[in-house]
């Protein structure tokens, strides 16, 4: 049994805060972003957030640290957009695996460092997966809805380079999340399982969906149930769902996925819905209560938080998060 | 360890039911009723399907699938296997044009193919957990395992053929044995989910008249009952119309067996099938006779069943269904809910006959669009806004809005003279720093089936490409889409920089963190056109299409008033402010050292008079581009000439006004005047500059109160830290710092002589030169503004005396000290004229006039400020606040009312 599943019976582990929300502080310049390596770089790399593991470790550390100091016991690496897909946009195809190794490298050495220093509490890292910049079964030409931008086979390739890279940097968990599209994380899951099969080794895998709005669908059209049908056939660390909506209107689907699905639940709500700026307000103190509920209600194993929110959100839900037991996940 | 070696443990709730999902899922419990797969979209068993396919026309091949799932079909079945078809890619394109179709695509799919590289490429293309159909023994173990363990990785349930090395199995026997088989190396080998199996024990047809099949029914069934009591959790189908093969041509019969055979099947424990529905009685009204005929070969139960079914076939010939389309009730209904209820469904298949009563109804075809349509798209984006639609549909009623939108095109040109016109033009653009573009995307199709012309950026759009195509390709609407939340930022940048840019052109924002308060707070203010947020496709067609009518003006105040009223009251609520007092605002200004900074005393100070200007050295001075912008020919000159679409006809221009240019040289037709003035100036009150004449000037003597001041606007938008809230008078040295300082104003006009021109070629019928004389008119006064501001720098005032700057940079501003004018916006305060007008004299001195509304007669004319300050600098003004207002009034000495009257544009709505 992995650490982490042992772990998972044992109580509620929670997960990091946005990562873009971090860096936004920093308020990164074009330069910034840059740095010497890239100074000459021939596009823009502002916003590239995946590139600040290679040009501005430290800052990718400090935050990795402030969530283990708010009390996460698993981290996200910082290659939400590691794939030759989204990089393009960048024209960094070529540094993909590089990206997911480093950011991979600076997960683990920080949570090393947390675990050595209580052994009790064992810290993981979680190599997260995100859903690129196209989808796989929709078309992005209502002309032509049988034009399709990315193929299955597409996707698979680059998921596999990243799902190798960040094993080899040491992640624990591969998150595949923010799945708008289940085709995608169908390519997800299937790279994953070919890299397991060739390389003879297990990982913990984590599935997250995202419910774009009250339509309880996501962008694909899946239902709650649908969306758990189609990705439940590869055995599971955990499925749940994560951004577009706050921890109140997540909570009705959350609900449907864990009175469905047999293996752990996990969530990583926005902080709230944005307000009118795009900006999110939710108060750690309110979404720790909203969290609180999802815990009288037994939704959740694993539990943490995505845009807008930071250390102190964390610090919140893993505070009440210690008082509850875990879900109870038959069949385990 | 190896995830394909572990010991399986089904984890979900339904772990030993077959669980499938398209958008929506598919649990098949005990309880279910048997589950029912549409068999049309199968080319091996439909005709009519197989043509669609070879033809190509897959719209009407998606309707054949859209029947199925409206007839209850549960799963669809989509078969390719045809020698003449590339089955690999029909079956790719069709799966994909089923996942844009949500309600054939909300139940799963089973891909059906004998070859396993159409089904490895159908699976590539589905989000729900599929059924393949199928894998068998037929080619050995080890290619069954192969493509188990691919299923198994894919998602997806599998079909198993009880078919082996030696053949299919047509025995009860062979049956099991091959169905065992398969089920052990399946379930412990691969570890293959047992509910996802499901097993095909071979349904051949019943009533040949050989003696063979006598058992083919019974078999089925035995081996079923076996199946299902002996291999748990494996699901039990068969193709159903099979059975019945024998009596084709007597649908009767065929629908009396295939009821009967699939009554006992479900009864033996099948629990799916292929089935289809048009071809099924209702077990219950079989009439006893049929059923007692087809049971009693069903079950073998006469030597003589076949002799007797036959005898018994003859006389219930006869089509009683003829697969009658049935009448859709909604088809009875009033015309407008008929073409609400096609484009809400995305049902594109009478939309041409409503239309074609619609536009016979119509007195002009384009009110079908405006009326018929919109009022069904408007329902569609009611849906959608409410949450009752989602996506996928909204852009399938694009579709049908589009094939509606292109038949009545020609009757729309038609009445054009036969003219193909786009009802406009406009630009989409994900903005810089954003790379989501999946509903940019959408309201551009959506738009473009609208008949507009879109010109689409892409993504990751830098606000100069904005602004630069816009006015390049003289765009309509701007649309901008962001889905991320700094994109929010990047709007009003770009909304600012469009004002600046003094463009002219409604914007439309949208994106999923974009709102309407944000853009009533944040966007709207800072751009003097409208502003529209939209938050859906659909809506865009009628934003757009309310935008670009004729009569625009009331809709785009009832945009502004709805937006500024909203912005009101969501300020109220307390949170955000936009505006900063004219306190804080004067605080904030742009600050200058006086005590380092280099004031240049003007070489001429006073007034001076150009009466006769020799025109023809103001050629070199010329900005053509605004003048074939004016003849609505878009591009920058001198590239325009050779410009691939206008080149030609911008020649054609160009070389037409060489000509009258040459003969307004040659003959002297139009005379160029100015009047411009160079005095000691001192900001006073922080806005205010007040100019010094000094006792001997001329100019005193005209200005009864002897006192001349320019007052000034100031910024009151909340700005960043660190960036000011400027206003002229920052350009100047305020009294109070004991600094001398300096500023000047101009009137320049080369309109005299044109009004009589004009006249003189619109008496010859010469409109062409009418315009262009008007056109010229213009550019030459703009080019005297130019040259005489070039003439103030290095020579009256001459702080610029090293200056050597190129026409092309002129145009560019590249100069130091600024020329503002008065109506623009650094300056929207038109009441400044009358002021320039004071001190220089205006109309004495060279004739031009203002008219009531301040406007300069002869139109050819340009007036305004000079400031000398190197750090002086465009900007745009922006809005004011009500303060502001109230102190301007004051300094102005005219009554708030007038204020407002004259500010209005430039007034924040508190």
């Amino acid at each position: 049994m992995s650490d982490i599943l042992e772990a998972l019976q044992n109580r509620i582990l929670v997960l990091d805060g946005a990562m873009g929300t971090m860096l936004q502080r920093y308020n990164f310049s074009e330069e910034n972003f840059r740095g010497e390596r890239f100074k000459n770089y021939p596009t823009s790399l502002k916003g590239n957030n995946d590139l600040l593991s290679l040009t501005q470790p430290q800052a990718i550390a400090d935050i990795h640290k402030l969530y283990f100091e708010a009390g996460a016991d698993i981290i996200e690496t910082n290659t939400f957009s590691g794939t030759t897909i989204a990089m393009a946009d960048y024209d960094m195809e070529d540094l993909v695996y590089e990206l997911n190794y480093e950011s991979a490298k600076i997960a683990k050495y920080v949570a090393t460092e947390f675990t050595n220093r209580n052994p009790k509490k064992p810290r993981f890292v979680a190599g997260s997966i995100g859903p690129t910049n196209k989808t796989a079964s929709m078309s992005p030409n209502v002309n032509k809805p049988e034009y399709r931008a990315i193929t299955f086979e597409e996707l698979r390739i680059a998921y596999k380079q990243q799902v190798e890279a960040l094993i080899d940097g040491g992640v624990d968990v591969l998150l595949v999340e923010t799945i708008f599209d289940t085709l995608n994380a169908k390519a997800a899951l299937f790279a994953i399982e070919e890299v397991k099969e060739e390389r003879q080794i297990d990982i913990p895998i984590m599935v997250s969906g995202t419910i774009t709005d009250a339509s309880g669908r996501t962008l694909s059209g899946q239902t709650v149930e649908a969306f758990l049908t189609s990705i439940s056939h590869i055995p599971l660390l955990s499925v749940g769902f994560n951004c577009a909506l706050g921890a109140e209107q997540l909570k009705p689907y959350l609900q449907r996925l864990s009175h469905e699905t047999e293996f752990h639940t996990s969530a990583h709500p926005n902080a709230g819905l944005p307000n009118a700026f795009g900006e999110y307000d939710q108060s750690p103190k309110e979404m720790q209560t909203l969290i609180e509920a999802y815990l009288k209600d037994d939704l959740i194993n694993i539990i943490g938080g995505c845009c807008g929110t930071n250390p102190e959100h964390i610090k919140a839900i893993a505070d009440v998060a210690q008082n509850y037991k875990p879900r109870l996940v038959v069949g385990v | 360890m190896m995830s394909e070696t572990k010991p399986n443990i089904p984890k979900t709730k339904h772990q030993k039911y077959l669980t499938l999902s398209g958008l929506e899922p598919l649990v098949v419990t005990p309880e279910s009723n048997f589950i029912n797969v549409g068999e049309r979209t199968n080319v091996t068993g439909s005709r009519k399907f197989l043509r669609l396919i070879k033809e190509e026309k897959f719209d009407e091949a998606l309707s054949v699938a859209r029947d199925q799932v409206e007839g209850g079909a549960q799963i669809l079945d989509v078969n390719m296997d045809e020698g003449m078809l590339d089955g690999k890619y029909a079956m790719v394109k069709f799966l994909n044009l089923i996942a844009s179709e949500p309600d054939i695509a909300r139940i799963p799919l089973m891909i059906d193919s004998s070859k396993w590289d159409i089904i490895e490429a159908g699976l590539q293309v589905a989000q729900g957990k599929c059924v393949v159909n199928s894998i068998s023994l037929k080619e050995g173990e080890q290619e069954f395992k192969r493509q188990a363990k691919l299923v198994k990785r894919y998602g997806a349930a599998v079909i198993v053929m009880a078919f082996d090395e030696k053949g299919q199995a047509d025995t009860y026997q062979r049956r099991i044995e091959i169905c065992k088989r398969s089920y052990d190396i399946l379930v412990h080998e691969i570890h293959f989910p047992a509910q996802d199996i499901i097993f095909d024990p071979n349904i051949f047809p019943v009533a040949t008249g050989m003696d063979e099949h006598r058992l083919n029914a019974l078999d089925f069934f035995n081996a079923t009952k076996w199946i299902r009591e002996n291999l748990p959790h494996a699901n039990v189908s068969g193709g159903v119309s099979n059975v019945s093969f024998s009596f084709r041509g007597n649908n009767t019969v065929r629908e009396a067996i295939n009821a009967s055979f699939l009554y006992h099947a479900i009864q033996h424990g099948m629990n799916l099938g292929i089935v289809n529905p048009t071809m099924l009685e209702v077990y219950d009204e079989i009439p006893k006779d049929l059923l007692q005929h087809v049971e009693d070969v069903l079950f073998n139960r006469r030597d003589d069943a076949t002799q007797r079914l036959l005898d018994f076939a003859e006389t219930v010939k006869g089509d009683k269904k003829e697969d009658a389309t049935k009448v859709l009730e909604w088809r009875n209904e009033a015309l407008q809910n008929r073409i609400t209820h096609s484009l809400v469904k995305g049902i594109d298949k009478f939309i041409i006959e409503d239309v074609e009563e619609a536009r016979l109804a119509a007195t002009k075809p384009i009110e079908v669009i405006e009326d018929n349509l919109m009022t069904g798209m408007n329902v569609v984006g009611d849906l959608f806004g409410s949450g009752k639609m989602f996506l996928p549909q909204v852009v399938k009623s694009a579709r049908v809005m589009k094939k509606a939108v292109a038949y009545l095109q020609p009757f729309i040109e038609a009445g054009k003279h036969g003219k193909q016109e786009f009802s406009g033009k406009i630009l989409m653009a994900t903005v810089k720093g954003d790379v989501h573009d999946i509903g940019k995307n959408i309201v551009s199709v959506v738009l473009g089936c609208n008949n507009y012309e879109i010109i689409d950026l892409g993504v990751m759009v830098p606000p100069e490409k904005i602004i630069e195509t816009a006015i390049k390709e003289n765009v309509d609407v701007i649309g901008l889409s962001g889905l991320i939340t700094p994109s929010l930022d990047e709007m009003v940048y770009v909304s600012q920089e469009m004002e600046k840019k003094n463009l002219n052109i409604p914007l439309i924002i949208g994106g999923a963190t974009t709102s309407r308060a944000h853009t009533s707070v944040k966007i709207a203010p800072k751009y003097n056109n409208t502003v529209v947020h939209i938050n859906d496709a659909s809506r865009a067609v009628t934003v757009v299409g309310n935008l670009l009518q004729k009569n625009n003006k009331i809709y785009k105040a009832q945009i502004r008033e709805e937006y500024d009223k909203f912005r009101t009251q969501f300020l109220k609520r307390g949170k955000q402010k936009d505006y900063i007092s004219i306190d804080d605002a004067r605080k904030n200004k742009f600050k200058i050292d006086w005590s380092t900074s280099e004031i240049v005393k003007p070489k001429k100070l006073g007034i001076q008079i150009i009466d006769d200007f020799n025109i023809t050295a103001l050629e070199p001075f010329i900005d053509w581009s605004p003048f074939f912008r004016s003849w609505d020919l878009h591009g920058k000159y001198p590239d325009i000439l050779t410009d691939e679409v206008v080149g030609t006809q911008a020649q054609e221009l160009f070389k037409d006004a060489q000509e009258l240019l040459k003969r307004i040289f040659d003959e002297k037709l139009l005379k160029a005047k100015a009047v411009f003035g160079l005095f000691p100036a001192n900001t006073i009150n922080d806005d205010d500059i007040e100019i010094v004449l000094s006792p001997q000037a001329e100019s005193r003597d005209h200005i009864e109160d002897k006192r001349v001041t320019f007052l000034t606007l100031r910024q009151q938008l909340s700005k960043r830290e660190g960036v000011p809230n400027l206003a002229l008078s920052d350009f100047v040295a305020p009294k109070q710092s004991g600094v001398r300082d300096y500023m000047g104003a101009f009137c320049v006009s080369t309109g005299f002589g044109t009004a009589a021109l004009a006249k003189q070629f619109e008496t010859n019928h010469d409109d062409y030169n009418a315009i262009m004389i008007k056109a010229l008119a213009d550019r030459l006064a703009e080019a005297f503004a130019e040259y005489l501001h070039k003439e103030v720098r290095t020579k009256f005032w001459g702080y610029a005396s090293e200056e050597n700057l190129t026409n092309d940079d002129l145009i560019k501003e590249s100069y130091k000290g600024i020329r503002p004018a008065p109506g623009y916006p650094a300056c929207p305060d038109h009441l400044e004229k009358k002021t320039i007008w004071k001190l220089l004299n205006v109309e004495k001195n060279i004739g031009v006039i203002l008219t009531d509304s301040l406007a300069m007669w002869p139109a050819a004319s340009v007036s305004g400020y000079y400031f000398g300050q190197t750090e002086a600098k465009y900007f745009g003004l922006g809005k004011i606040s009500e303060d502001q207002l109230k102190d301007y009034a004051k300094r102005r000495r005219i009554s708030e009312d007038e204020a407002r009257k004259w500010l209005n544009p430039n007034l924040a709505e508190t």
